[in-house]
């Protein structure tokens, strides 16, 4: 076992663990862990854009940007942190830009701006060019610019190296971190990194879904990790599906297609929307529009062979404006379905995409370990982590700036924290739970098989915990993750060397998912309410006297929550500013 | 680029769609042998191919083509892959001896009367299966200081840019650093010092930015015996690349731009 020591460590290369990384790395010894190498982060698959209120192309104010956020959310939000969020979005457009980032410009050559399903003008009134763009690859853009600034000021990356433990020390009776265990693919050995700081940046969990928009990599790593270590996960049910999925792949099509004027129809060739948010229509946010889509084909008026998808209408627009903004999805259809979008309507199907829920942490991104103290010098930032900017739903583009305002956040809050304490002592034993897990995976000798579980899980979780939920399909899939979790104790790899086994690393992030599978779904039975992304038609209204709470599910092998044992399900108090909750309509 | 269209007319409320909008129909499978370049110095010091023989659907990849080997056949074939849609660059690969991004090369598109093979990019040392190390690759990319350089005050608000200068370096933009370009040249094959194409589109991205001051200094870098001037016009770059970058024509650019500078 090697043993390395850094002030700061930043678990991920991502756009939040990048941007985290250039302000950490200015300031103090940093390195970065990544499992994948950087310019391979999901980030880069974000495509529409980056709201901030630049007011560049018509009157905007982060006011409004604050508001649209906690509507959107379904008064979920956390608002002292949307007001964080909307008001530092400024500065975080104007910063990349100068970092490099070549935004579409306006005839006078500032940044241009165009329109994002659910953001306004004066709250509501009508939709507002807000969404800071780079054609339709924005978050390419802004993936590669911070990859490119962290190579400017000599940022230490550890490229291949997967963390798969988090290591925590009592100090005065309450737990610290002081270190990460990791798994270096290219040679199987393990690596004990020390830090005085730890920023978890490690992405989101869509692998837990068939369908979904998000890389074969996104398993939760740093979710369960947190979890594992006694750490609470807030949120967790509320997962957001997002509208405009190729249908059958699930490979994204931005919202931008939408926000450019795309319109959906359903099989009667019917602009549906106009039906279910009249003012805003196909604009509207997407835990919305993807039920509406879902009821559509539930009623009979879905598209193709089997009547399962709705149609993405963009024939109505000129093909050099659909080459000018939405180049690469209109090459996806292409590519994928076979699809000319200039003159045929592309079939589309809602797709997992964006974990709202995550590790819990205050807008320093300190990580809080019950629901009211934080762990000094444990971060979090990005989807890994629940601010809580987004509430029960995310709108479009408020991702990209989570990452990057409260990316920089962490990065400094994680620096000046290491430079005040001092090195916490590494147990001697510390990757020792790693080495037995791993030991466990490889040795196992049972019959079954990773890709058959992992596929288990996703059709479940599919079929079971997607736009539409309720008890009986929520306790269908807790029995079958509950199977799922004793077959995995019987699973057998096949790969035995120590180079690139990465037959191995999708055996523990099988063991990721299926514990998370498990939270979303305790989390999504107890709210007994429907929420933004969390749909119970059971319970189909909001429930503000009951549910206005984040739940925070615990790891607690001696608890049992609505007969479910194993986890600990408690709250945390929504913190509300200046917007009063009112019903949500568009 | 246009911006700022006048308002488009607000789209019907209702349209008649034409016949079977949207494609669909019975999918139909195909029967192929996948042929693979497997290596593991674990195991052999010597390389070896391995057929399997698969049945997959019109709609599937390559990269479906390899993850059923793995989840199925044999847990042990290694190949990197991510977002699985191409916009990632992890799975650059030799497919029927064309640089070709896995998750973007549709099995349909390929002859499957005949084995497709697939292997490692050439030029980069093999790890293992399809796996190489990129590290050389990512050292020429650091070394063309790919990152703005402005030396004037920062402006309060964002730099200004004209719509025309945007353009003039859009194409280079797209780059994903997947490596199917660079291990496509002939001259990196034999000469592994070369920057590369990637690396020059990547300093093509900076010389052409009307925000950028540094361009000089990159054209000095690129003048370079490895620079440049190695670069034998073969196309097969710009035939590999997953992201349709011309890549030929920006290497072009760059080499006038060293000209026109005169060092």
């Amino acid at each position: 076992m090697q043993l390395h020591k850094y002030d700061v460590v930043i678990v991920g290369a991502g756009g939040a663990g990048m941007r985290a990384a250039i302000e950490s790395g200015q300031r103090a010894r940093t390195a970065v862990l990544t499992k994948i190498y950087p310019t391979r982060s999901h980030t880069g698959a974000a495509q529409g854009g980056m709201c901030a209120a630049l007011a560049n192309v018509e009157e905007d104010n982060w006011e409004w940007h604050t508001f649209d956020t906690i509507k959107g959310g379904d008064y979920l939000v956390d608002q002292d942190a949307a007001e964080v969020m909307a008001k530092e979005a400024i500065d975080a457009v104007l910063d990349l830009e100068k970092m490099g980032l070549p935004f579409n410009r306006t005839p006078e050559g500032r940044i241009d701006q165009r329109r994002f399903g659910g953001h306004t003008r004066d709250h509501g009134k009508s939709p507002v060019r807000r969404a800071c763009y780079a054609a339709d690859r924005t978050g390419h853009m802004i993936l590669q610019t911070l990859y490119q600034n962290c190579v400017k000021h000599n940022v230490e990356f550890f490229n291949e190296y997967y963390v798969l433990d988090l290591v925590m020390t009592e100090v005065d009776g309450k737990p610290r971190p002081s270190g990460v265990v990791t798994y270096d693919l290219a040679t199987g050995e393990v690596h004990v990194f020390q830090a005085k700081s730890i920023v978890f940046a490690s992405g989101g969990c869509g692998k837990i879904f068939k369908t979904t928009s998000n890389a074969h990599t996104l398993t939760g790593d740093g979710m369960a990790i947190a979890f594992r270590n006694g750490l609470p996960l807030e949120d967790m049910e509320f997962v957001q599906f997002h509208p405009t999925g190729l249908a059958g792949l699930g490979i994204l099509v931005s919202e931008a297609a939408r926000g450019e004027g795309g319109i959906l129809r359903n099989s009667e060739g019917e602009r549906f929307m106009e039906r279910y948010a009249p003012t805003i229509k196909d604009l509207a946010p997407r835990d919305i529009v993807a039920r509406s889509m879902a009821n559509e084909v539930r009623e009979g008026r879905g598209c193709g062979p089997n009547k399962d998808y709705v149609l993405l209408d963009l024939t109505h627009l000129e093909p050099e404006h659909i080459d000018a903004k939405l180049p690469d999805i209109t090459e996806f259809a292409r590519t994928y379905l076979g699809v000319e979008p200039y003159t045929e309507p592309v079939p589309v199907f809602p797709t997992a995409h964006y974990a709202m829920g995550g590790i819990p942490t205050n807008i320093d991104a300190e990580v809080y370990r019950n629901s009211e103290e934080t762990v000094p010098g444990l971060y979090a930032a990005g989807e890994v982590a629940c601010v809580s900017v987004h509430g029960s739903n995310r709108l479009g583009t408020n991702s990209l700036l989570d990452i990057n305002v409260f990316g920089k956040r962490a990065g400094i809050k994680a620096a000046e924290y290491a430079a005040t304490a001092d090195f916490l002592p590494v147990p001697e034993d510390a990757a020792q739970p790693t080495q037995d897990l791993l030991d466990l995976m490889r040795n196992g000798k049972g019959d079954q098989k990773v890709a058959v579980l992992r596929k288990e899980l996703q059709d479940v979780m599919d079929a079971d915990m997607q736009v539409f939920r309720t008890a009986d399909t929520i306790h269908n899939a807790l029995d079958k993750i509950a199977d799922l979790q004793e077959r995995y104790k019987h699973i057998q790899i096949q790969d035995q060397g120590k180079r690139f086994n990465l037959d191995l690393l999708e055996a523990v992030e099988l063991g990721f998912l299926l514990e998370l599978a498990k939270v979303m779904s305790v989390a999504a039975l107890h709210r007994e309410e429907s929420r933004g992304g969390h749909f119970r038609e059971d319970f189909p209204n909001r429930d503000d006297d009951k549910f206005m709470k984040h739940s925070m599910a615990y790891l607690d092998e001696g608890a049992e929550t609505d007969s479910v044992a194993g986890i600990r399900l408690e709250t945390k108090p929504v913190i509300f500013t200046r917007y009063e909750p009112m019903e949500r309509k568009y | 680029m246009t911006t700022q269209e006048k308002e488009a007319a607000e789209p019907a409320s209702k349209v008649d769609l034409p016949g079977e909008s949207g494609g669909g129909g019975e999918i139909p499978t195909y029967n192929l042998t996948l042929k693979v370049r497997r290596y593991n110095p674990e195991v052999s010091e010597e390389a070896h191919w391995e057929d399997y023989e698969l049945e997959m659907f019109g709609t599937d990849r390559v990269l479906d083509a390899l993850h059923k080997v793995k989840w199925e056949i044999d847990g042990s074939l290694s190949f990197r892959r991510s977002c699985a849609h191409g916009v990632c660059g992890s799975d650059a690969m030799r497919i029927n001896g064309r640089n070709r991004l896995a998750c973007k090369t549709l099995l349909k598109d390929l002859d499957l009367s005949k084995p497709v093979t697939v292997e490692a990019i050439k030029g980069l040392p093999c790890e293992k299966d399809l796996i190489v190390d990129m590290e050389p690759f990512f050292q020429s990319y650091r070394e063309i200081m790919p990152f703005l350089m402005n030396e004037g005050h920062e402006p309060e608000r964002e730099r200004y840019q004209s719509q025309e200068d945007r353009d003039r370096f859009d194409d280079t933009t797209k780059c994903i650093l997947c490596a199917a370009c660079t291990s496509s040249c002939p001259v990196f094959w034999t000469d592994g010092q070369y920057f590369g194409p990637a690396a020059i589109v990547n300093a093509h991205r900076f010389i052409f930015d009307s925000r950028d001051d540094a361009g000089d200094l990159r054209l000095e870098i690129l003048n370079d015996k490895e620079g440049v001037w190695r670069c034998r016009t073969t196309f097969n770059c710009t035939e590999a690349c997953p992201r349709g970058i011309q890549v030929t024509k920006a290497i072009a650019e760059v080499k006038q731009a060293v000209l026109a500078r005169a060092f």
